[in-house]
Parts: structure tokens; C-alpha cells; sequence
């Protein structure tokens, strides 16, 4: 499914700590441009932490200190000259449970790019496109002055998807999007994904190993803090090199 | 035998959690019993919007609005101070400081709530008042403007540390989701974190407000106490409290400038009560 192997974000030598607690270790990893990779791995894994590095969300918690680099497009994107906030839209995130903030559908969509954007009709029409994306336009195209709370979780969640594709970013960062969805909502979700990835680069941490064997182009697996292996997901799904990643797959542990 | 004692001590803690209950109506009662009498001679009108407060001269007035103005007026006075700086401070401390500094924070804050309002009243008659008599050339240092400072620094406790909870409920996640939109500190501060804890912060207004307005002593150390109608922030003004406090003392009991006081007595009740209903309103806003 690669189309080609033009590296997006590469990452390099990496580790990260919180306080005392040694939480990545020496990550090396490409992922390339217009793929979805998945991440897979038992709880504390580092699978979640890994994720809030390349959008430098980490640095929000207390104690955080990271060594070896990340670029995206050949930037090492904790260099000093790096806007943090212009990166963070160009790496757009989907959290685990759904954030709705509390405003309508439509202020929740366009919450990221009102600011720069000061043409009304150009707003909605970028909002549009962004709820059609996501497969939400058809739910919500009547109530987009409505409260974003009164939506159903799985709505709320493709709703923060869209509010993610309208900052127009290059990769997003799926955090467990589906954890606390039905298995129709999920469906959905993975349905857009699959579309998204034709303009964008997506990486997915999941604890649902079949999720990531139904959407991923390749597979990574955390364990511990350490990547174990990464492979195209029908390897990694069938014919792993480590003992541990089988053994993850199959259920034996974690 | 266990039925019994488990029965018991449910009763005695019931007594306990309704006792605040009996103790407010009886405090009402006590006020409307000796304060209404008070308006068999003298009507509500007359009493609300009477320009004059002469209770000892003959004959007596009983005019209470320059000291209605005089509370109103320290009070906006105060408010005004005290809620940005107090928001101010709160933001400060919720979303901003350091973790070492926020206790550092917290505990003078706590301990500013701790200092007895006589000793603030002190300080702003020794220091305060000579610097504003100075600064503006007045005859007097003790005006409405001076005793509104000190009360700001009353209210600010209470504004900072409601205002300080209900920043810091917002949950984190809203924060991460500004941040991985690309929102800076402050757009998260003011276009998420504020709105989402306005009912609360509102609520921390509020319960300044009713803070300052119930305050005595420092007001009647420090705003001159003078009734008349001020026509200024720099006039001297006196206020419903200090009024109470300072002639409670001399009215002779059963005299109807003693049934006068219990009166003032009522309608302070009824503005404290006012604004905790408000403020009440605000804190179980549900959105």
C-alpha cells in the first residue's frame, strides 16, 4: 500500500523520561509520507508517549526531558527556531475519549483556524469539507449551531476529527480514537482514516491489535518503552521476527 | 442494643446538619422581631430614602440612604479592585506559575484571609491614609476610596481562591485539545480555559462582593464615617455595618433609635442574602 517510500517524520536516536521514570528508549523509527502506521503495545509501553513527541504535547507535563531528535520534512522539530504552535498544526492530534469543547458543532470545527482565517464564507466552506472528511456533514449539516455536546460519543469523536482536518495539517496523530466507541462508530472511523490517508500521514496507537490489522499499512509494537519490531502489518500479523510481538498478537500476555 | 445506638447517633447527626438551618432563622426571627417594630413609627420610605441620618437629635431622623450610598459605594469601590487583579492572580496561579511558586502563592494568600480585618483597618489608618490625604490633597485621609482599598485586600482571598478552583476543574483534556490545535497559552487561557470557568469565577465575584459588603471594621476605622450622601470617592462616607457597630453601643435598649439599628440590621441580611443567591446561582450553573 506504500506508494512510495519518501520518508515523513523520522525519528532518531530517542529518549524520553518523565522525572525519574525512563519512558522511551531509544526509538529509532521512518514513517513515511501518506500511510497509516500503526502502533500497538500493552499499557504503559509507551506507545501514548511516543505519540505526544512528535507534537510536542509532552512538554505540557512536569519533568519532561528528551534526548536524540525527531524531524518532520528533514526538521528537527525540537530545534530552538521551531513554532510550536505552527507546528502543532501541521501535526494535528485525535485524543482517546472525545474533547468537545464547549461551544456549538460549528465553533468546535473551526475553534483552529478562526483566528487566521477572517473571511466568513471561506470559514464555512473549509468547515465543510473538513465535516465531510470525517463523515459527519450528513449528521450534522442541520444543527451545526447546536450544542457539540448534545452529539452521540461517536459523532463527538469524528466531530474532533474534523476539527483536526480543518487546520489542513500534513499528519495527525490518532491517540485510541475508538476506545470508548461502538463497534458502528468504529467502523466509521476507520472508514475515514483509510480515505485520509491520500493527503495525509497517519499514525495510530490502538490497543486493539485487530483494529490495527484492519488499518494499518505497517505495524509498530511498543513494549516497555522500547520499539520491539515494525513491519508492514500482514508480517507483523503473521510472520513476527520477536517471540514477544506473537505472543502480544495472540493474546498471550499483555 | 445496636439498632439503638445506630439510631441515636443518626439522630444526633441529623441535629448537627440542620443546626446552621435553626440557627439562621433564629438570627432572622430575632432581627425581624426587634427590627420591624421599628417601622411602626417610621415608614419603609422614609426609612430607605431618608436623606438624613440624625438618630439622637430632636426630632430624630431615620433616613438611612447616605449610608445605603456609603456601603454601595465602598463596596463598587472594592469590587472594582479587587476582581481583576484577583482573576488576575487566580489565572496566575492555576494556569501559569510554577509548582513551587503556586504553593508560595497559595499560602500568603491564606494567610493575607487570616489577618484579622482590625489589624488591616491599623495598618491602612497609619500608612494608607496619610499617603492618600498627601497624594490628592484632601483634608482627610479617611475617605470612601481608602477604606475600599483595604477592603479589596479582603476580598481578595476569597476571589482568588474560588476563582483558583474553578480554573484549575477545567479538565485537562480541554487543555490538550486547544494546545494540539495549535492555540497558544494565552488563546487557551481566554478563548477555553475562562469561559469554560466563567460560572465559577463569577460565583468567586460574587462572594467577594458579599465579603466586602458585610465587612465592619476596617471600614469604620477607615472611611471617616461621616453620613452624609458623598458626592465623591474622596469624601468621607459611612456604612450600614459601621453604623451598627459604632451606635449600638450608646442606643438605649427599646429606644426606637435601638429598633432603628436592628432595622439597618434587616436590610444588610437581606443584601448579604441577595448576593449569596446569586453567587449560589452562578456555582450550580450547569451548562
Amino acid at each position: 500500500m506504500v506508494k512510495d517510500n519518501e520518508v515523513k517524520i523520522k525519528v532518531k536516536n530517542l529518549n524520553v523520561w518523565f522525572k525519574d521514570i525512563f519512558a522511551l528508549k531509544d526509538i529509532n523509527l521512518d514513517i513515511y509520507k501518506n500511510e497509516i502506521l500503526g502502533i500497538i503495545g500493552p499499557a504503559n509501553s509507551g506507545k501514548t508517549t511516543f505519540l505526544r513527541t512528535l507534537n510536542r504535547l509532552n512538554e505540557l507535563a512536569d519533568g519532561f526531558h528528551i534526548e536524540g531528535s525527531v524531524y518532520l520534512d528533514n526538521k528537527d522539530i525540537y530545534a530552538k527556531d521551531i513554532d510550536v504552535n505552527e507546528l502543532r498544526r501541521k501535526i494535528g492530534m485525535v485524543f482517546a475519549l472525545p474533547v468537545v469543547l464547549p461551544f456549538s458543532v460549528l465553533e468546535n470545527v473551526i475553534y483552529g483556524i478562526k483566528e487566521r482565517i477572517k473571511n466568513k464564507k471561506k470559514i464555512l466552506e473549509l468547515a465543510e469539507e473538513a465535516l465531510k472528511q470525517a463523515y459527519l456533514w450528513e449528521e450534522v449539516k442541520d444543527r451545526l449551531y447546536d450544542s457539540a455536546y448534545n452529539l452521540s460519543g461517536g459523532q463527538q469523536q469524528r466531530l474532533c476529527i474534523a476539527r483536526t482536518l480543518a487546520l489542513e495539517p500534513e499528519v495527525i496523530l490518532f491517540d485510541e480514537p475508538c476506545s470508548g466507541l461502538d463497534p458502528i462508530s468504529t467502523f466509521k472511523i476507520e472508514e475515514a482514516m483509510v480515505r485520509l490517508k491520500n493527503n495525509y500521514t497517519i499514525i495510530l496507537v490502538t490497543n486493539n491489535t485487530k483494529q490495527a490489522s484492519r488499518v494499518a499499512d505497517r505495524t509498530a509494537f511498543f513494549l516497555m518503552g522500547q520499539l520491539i519490531e515494525v513491519d508492514t502489518t500482514a508480517k507483523i500479523f503473521t510472520a513476527s521476527k520477536d517471540k514477544r510481538t506473537e505472543d502480544y498478537i495472540t493474546g498471550r500476555f499483555g | 442494643m445496636y439498632r439503638i445506638k445506630e439510631l441515636t447517633i443518626e439522630k444526633i447527626i441529623f441535629l448537627c446538619g440542620i443546626i446552621t438551618i435553626l440557627f439562621i432563622l433564629l438570627i432572622f426571627i430575632f432581627l425581624l422581631k426587634e427590627g420591624l417594630s421599628f417601622f411602626k413609627t417610621v415608614s419603609i420610605t422614609e426609612f430607605i430614602f431618608g436623606k438624613n441620618w440624625y438618630p439622637v437629635s430632636e426630632p430624630a431622623q431615620f433616613g438611612i440612604l447616605p449610608l445605603i450610598l456609603g456601603s454601595l459605594l465602598v463596596t463598587l469601590l472594592a469590587t472594582i479592585i479587587s476582581v481583576p487583579v484577583g482573576i488576575g492572580s487566580a489565572i496566575y496561579i492555576a494556569e501559569i506559575a510554577p509548582l513551587w511558586l503556586k504553593d508560595i502563592l497559595k499560602a500568603f494568600i491564606e494567610l493575607l484571609a487570616g489577618i484579622p480585618s482590625v489589624v488591616l483597618g491599623f495598618v491602612g489608618m497609619v500608612t494608607l491614609a496619610p499617603l492618600i490625604k498627601d497624594l490628592f490633597g484632601l483634608s482627610t485621609g479617611l475617605t470612601a476610596f481608602t477604606g475600599s482599598v483595604m477592603l479589596a485586600f479582603m476580598a481578595m482571598p476569597t476571589i482568588v481562591s474560588i476563582a483558583e478552583d474553578a480554573l484549575y476543574a477545567v479538565p485537562k483534556t480541554y487543555k490538550e485539545a486547544a494546545f494540539a490545535l495549535g492555540a497558544t497559552r494565552w488563546q487557551t487561557i481566554y478563548k477555553i480555559i475562562i469561559p469554560t470557568a466563567s460560572s465559577g469565577i463569577l460565583a468567586a465575584v460574587m462572594l467577594g462582593i458579599g465579603r466586602v459588603i458585610g465587612e465592619t471594621m476596617a471600614v469604620m476605622m477607615l472611611t471617616g464615617n461621616s453620613a452624609c450622601i458623598p458626592k465623591s470617592i474622596f469624601d468621607p462616607v459611612r456604612t450600614l455595618t459601621a453604623t451598627i457597630a459604632n451606635e449600638m453601643g450608646e442606643a438605649v435598649v427599646g429606644s426606637q433609635h435601638y429598633f432603628a439599628l436592628f432595622a439597618i440590621g434587616i436590610v444588610l441580611f437581606l443584601i448579604s442574602f441577595l448576593i449569596n443567591i446569586i453567587a449560589d446561582i452562578f456555582l450550580h450553573k450547569k451548562r
